[in-house]
């Protein structure tokens, strides 16, 4: 900490590489947008970014109490790889955004609280039993800022002819506005948005404005009694940058697929969250000829992305758990048949309904055996918000490539998660070649197989000399006619399986980061990757011999997969489940022991827990 | 280069042997569709027949074109994705009472309210055949059979009137053992624009025989049935002495030359009337109280998707300056680091 001299008064600050505050209060209160706002800010600003969304199920839980609660913490600075655990400033609206976000403080942190909103009908409804939440939560070790927010608001555009409601509205600039001084960030950026954003409506313009700036010149005239922080920038590679959460990345990986393979891309899908950003997403895509049928229900979108895909269509449904579930059937098909289907598959917390704004990495089984016979598909997963672009350009590719059905898995946290993301260059993504035929007309042989990946040719409508039919029962292993014949079958089980194995010969290796000669491996799948990377580079910070497998390819599993757990004595499996990827280890490589480390709470792990559990793991 | 090629009906056939029971009414339909394909001098290379799951949708491996042998019930969404994707193509759905109106329910009515560009052919024999015999969707109230021992105690769909509906657009009805009828309606359906619905009367010859008898026999299909034709009076009858006229909101049987009923007092069929609420009544119409319509009862223009959907995105990419994924990636809330 060091003192520093700004506008004549004295004041601290703080310099920090990475910081995380957290944005609550009711589901109505625009805290979502002010989340979003400040991490693009801090982003243009050049520092990396990781967001965290945690918002309620219902749309508007009754006001004021804690079901209601919406948050977001941005994570922001360098080196960031997860939203982070607790958080070191918090904003809170109101009681119940208080009551429900103390437990995600770092000890000593700053609480911004809007006063107004705290008095006795709004307590009671958060459930505080006294009118002192200081004193009842113990936060007098904390750096409180009281802002009387919603009556500065009202004072600042009390010139403006606006009704209550729309001035109680803006009051979340208010909060940005004082943030944005806690962390000497320019308000500029926000204000070219709400320029840009409300310039149909100019009385709503100039009052977010208006609060914007004065929640910034509240925080320049308390800074005697506050310090405020200085973040430095990362340094990051040349190129054009932007923010980018995991729905949006999955379907521009997608985009970039079509573009790579000369393929239209077709989406057939039903709204569920936290899937239902993707369909959206491609919907507005017109512009790239991009294709979107919202169908009647989850079995409609796939069954029409497998029709787009015989027809020769890059052929895309996208889902969550529950509808994963209604379009196994159909899955199957695509399987049987051998044509080309992405499944992007958004992970929320299941069984049934569960807890659909959760996070959660309990669907690995499902994509993997949830369908009748034996009946493989590639399943893979993203681990980053951004690297659901490239796991799904790579989706689309093995199955453009190799004529098979991939679940690509990605979840709630990634999907509304964002990081900074440069824009990749010409260059930094291979050709899709998709296997056209090299057969006769007339003579065409629709099962004939491809040595290399053992795929069939694909072969569309319109090829004239190539006239065929194929489906779901069973076919002859080279003509693709019916056939009942058992060693038949067995042969085509056989080779789906095989066909399905040879991926593995045009995946990357798998790598270990982390300490070399380690004495435990963690590993890990999809999502978690943040959390477990923060957590094995604290632990070799301090010494701790402790390195991280994480996997992005399950089925099939990297060629060298045996060989790298083998290299050491203690592996544990982290995961969101109650162990379905350590089950999957022990399936397929029986010879090692895994130690499990499991959590289902809908919430991502803590670095914090990790390395507690490794370091015990390791002393064992 | 222009080449010109006479199509004939063995073009549209495929090398493996039918095997249907014989005396199926879907031999016939094969047969017919075959023949109408080759009329229309459809191109074998274009034509997609999508089916779903049962007896009838093994129909896709007899046909030389291409074809997509699907799951139950989601044939008509399969089909509908082949279309969106490649309008140039001619898809043909086949289906049953089973597969569209019990398990693809849903995509059925939907495949309608969205006017897909397909022509689905819905054989509709009131019973499940290739599982042997239980009531279907359509079976009579009352109808005894393996999974009804003692009746049903359900009321049947009727498909005409499940297809107005879900506000279809074009629907048609013919007998399986109405060759020409079936050629000359199967024309019409491929013609249409638009998701044309034709209900083939079909006869399971093993697990529901006759079932339509009463009104498919020689001997009295022309006193139990109406043939409509679009412009013409409603007349029907082996002497062609009975007429179809409106008495207040209802459909009456007249004869005519009685009570001074004449021709041009008789109901003139509007297959391309907006309003459904006559199609309605004719395509309900059940014998013995009324004669069953049969011929193209509906048939009227309107928006089709798959047209929208290209018309969509051209208008789209006309007026944006996005062009390609870099045009989109780099465009916005972006920033450079130099």
């Amino acid at each position: 900490m060091k003192d520093q001299n700004v506008m004549g008064k004295s004041s601290k600050v703080i310099e920090v590489d990475k910081i995380a505050v957290r944005f609550s209060g009711d589901s109505g209160d625009g805290m979502q947008l002010t989340g979003t706002l400040f991490s693009q800010t801090s982003a243009v600003y050049g520092n990396d970014i990781s967001t965290f969304p945690d918002f309620p199920a219902d749309i508007r839980a009754p006001q004021g109490t804690i079901g209601g609660v919406s948050g977001f913490q941005v994570h922001f600075g360098q080196g960031v790889s997860t939203p982070g655990d607790l958080t070191d400033v918090l904003v809170a609206m109101n009681p119940a955004a208080l009551k429900a976000n103390v437990r995600f403080m770092k000890p000593g942190g700053t609480i911004i609280l809007d006063v107004d909103s705290f008095d006795t009908k709004g307590l009671e409804k958060a459930g505080y039993k006294t009118d002192d939440p200081i004193a009842e939560d113990q936060l007098d070790g904390y750096n409180l800022i009281k802002a009387p927010i919603t009556t500065l608001t009202k004072e600042s555009v009390k010139e403006l002819d606006l009704d209550n409601k729309s001035v109680l509205r803006s009051k979340n600039m208010f909060a940005l506005g004082l943030v944005y001084w806690l962390f000497n960030r320019p308000i500029a950026h926000t204000q070219a948005y709400i320029k840009t954003k409300f310039g149909k409506n100019p009385a709503i313009m100039q009052a977010n404005l208006l609060v914007l700036q004065a929640g910034f010149d509240y925080g320049n005239n308390i800074q005697a009694m506050t310090p405020s922080y200085h973040v430095s920038p990362s340094e990051n590679r040349k190129g054009i940058y932007r923010n980018l959460n995991g729905n949006i990345a999955a379907a521009w990986g997608l985009l970039l697929a079509s573009e790579k393979s000369g393929l239209p891309l077709f989406l057939g899908s039903y709204p569920i969250t936290p899937a239902t950003e993707i369909l959206q997403e491609l919907a507005a895509r017109k512009d790239l000829g991009v294709k979107v049928f919202q169908a009647e229900d989850e079995i409609a979108g796939v069954c029409t992305a497998i029709g787009a895909s015989y027809s020769g269509a890059l052929g895309v449904t996208s889902t969550s758990g529950p509808g994963l579930a209604l379009k196994t059937e159909a899955i199957g098909l695509a399987v049987m048949a051998e044509l080309p289907l992405v499944v992007v598959n958004v992970q929320r917390g299941g069984p049934s309904t569960g807890l659909p704004t959760k996070t959660e990495q309990s669907d690995l089984l499902q994509a993997l055996f949830g369908r009748n016979g034996e009946s493989p598909v590639v399943v893979m997963a993203a681990s980053t918000p951004v690297n659901c672009f490239d796991y799904a350009f790579y989706a689309a590719k093995i199955a453009l490539e190799h004529m098979i059905p991939v679940i690509l898995l990605t979840d709630g946290f990634l999907a509304n998660g964002t990081q900074q993301w440069r824009v990749p260059d010409e260059g930094d993504f291979p050709a899709i070649e998709v296997p056209r035929t090299r057969q006769k007309p007339g003579e065409f042989q629709p099962y004939l197989r491809n040595e290399d990946k053992l795929n069939r040719d694909w072969v569309v409508p319109g090829m004239k000399g190539y006239e065929h039919r194929i489906g779901g029962l069973e076919k002859d292993a080279v003509s693709g006619n019916i056939s009942h014949d058992g060693p038949n079958h067995h042969l085509m089980v056989s080779l789906r399986q095989q066909k399905l194995e040879r991926v593995a010969h045009f995946v990357p290796a798998l790598e270990v980061v982390g300490d070399a000669s380690a004495d435990l491996l963690v590993v890990g799948w999809g999502g978690t990757f943040g959390h477990l990377f923060a957590a094995v580079e604290a632990l070799n910070k301090e010494g701790r011999k402790v390195a991280l497998a994480h996997f992005n390819y399950i089925n099939p599993l990297p060629l060298n997969t045996a060989e790298l757990l083998g290299r050491y004595k203690k592996i544990v499996v982290c995961e969101l489940n109650m162990g379905q990827f350590a089950g999957f280890l022990r399936m397929k490589h029986p010879q090692f022991s895994y130690e499990q480390f499991n959590k289902v709470e809908g919430q991502p792990f803590t670095v914090q827990e990790l390395k507690e559990q490794f370091v015990k793991l390791m002393e064992a | 280069m222009s080449e010109v090629q006479e199509y004939t009906f063995v073009d549209f056939k495929s090398a493996l042997n039918v095997r249907w029971c014989p005396g199926c009414g879907d031999h016939a339909i094969l047969n017919t569709v075959q023949k109408a394909m080759a009329e229309l001098q459809l191109k074998p290379e274009e034509v997609v027949v999508v089916s779903g799951i049962g007896c009838s949708s093994r129909f896709t491996y007899y046909m030389s074109t291409f074809g997509f042998h699907t799951i139950h019930g989601r044939g008509s969404a399969i089909a509908s994705g082949v279309k969106v994707a490649r309008p140039d193509l001619k898809v043909w759905h086949i289906t049953g009472d089973g597969d569209a109106l019990a398990i693809g329910g849903n995509h059925f009515i939907h495949t309608v309210r969205r006017n897909v560009d397909l022509n689905i052919i819905l054989f509709n024999n009131q019973i499940y055949g290739l599982t042997k015999g239980q009531y279907s969707p359509t079976s009579k109230h009352g109808f005894v059979s393996k999974s009804s021992p003692f009746g049903t105690v359900e009321q049947p769909f009727r498909p005409g009137e499940l297809t107005l509906g879900a506000r279809g657009h074009f629907f048609a009805r013919t007998i399986d053992r109405e060759l020409k009828l079936c050629v000359d309606v199967f024309k019409a359906a491929d013609r249409f624009e638009g998701t044309s619905v034709v209900e083939v009367l079909q006869n399971c010859v093993i697990f529901n025989d006759k079932t339509h008898q009463a009104i498919t026999d020689k001997e009295f299909k022309d006193d139990r049935t109406i043939l409509l034709e679009h412009g013409k009076p409603m007349i029907f009858g082996k002497n062609r002495d009975k007429g179809l006229m409106l008495e207040g909101l209802t459909l009456k049987v007249v004869q005519l030359g009685v009570n001074g009923v004449e021709e041009k007092d008789l109901l003139v069929h509007d297959a391309e009337c907006t309003d459904s609420t006559m199609h309605l009544k004719l395509a309900t119409m059940e014998y013995p109280e009324f004669p069953v319509a049969l011929g193209v009862i509906r048939s009227v223009k309107g928006a089709v998707y798959n047209r929208d959907v290209e018309a969509q995105i051209q208008e789209v990419q006309q007026n944006s300056p996005v062009k390609s994924f870099r045009d989109l990636a780099t465009r916005g809330n972006v920033w450079e680091v130099k």
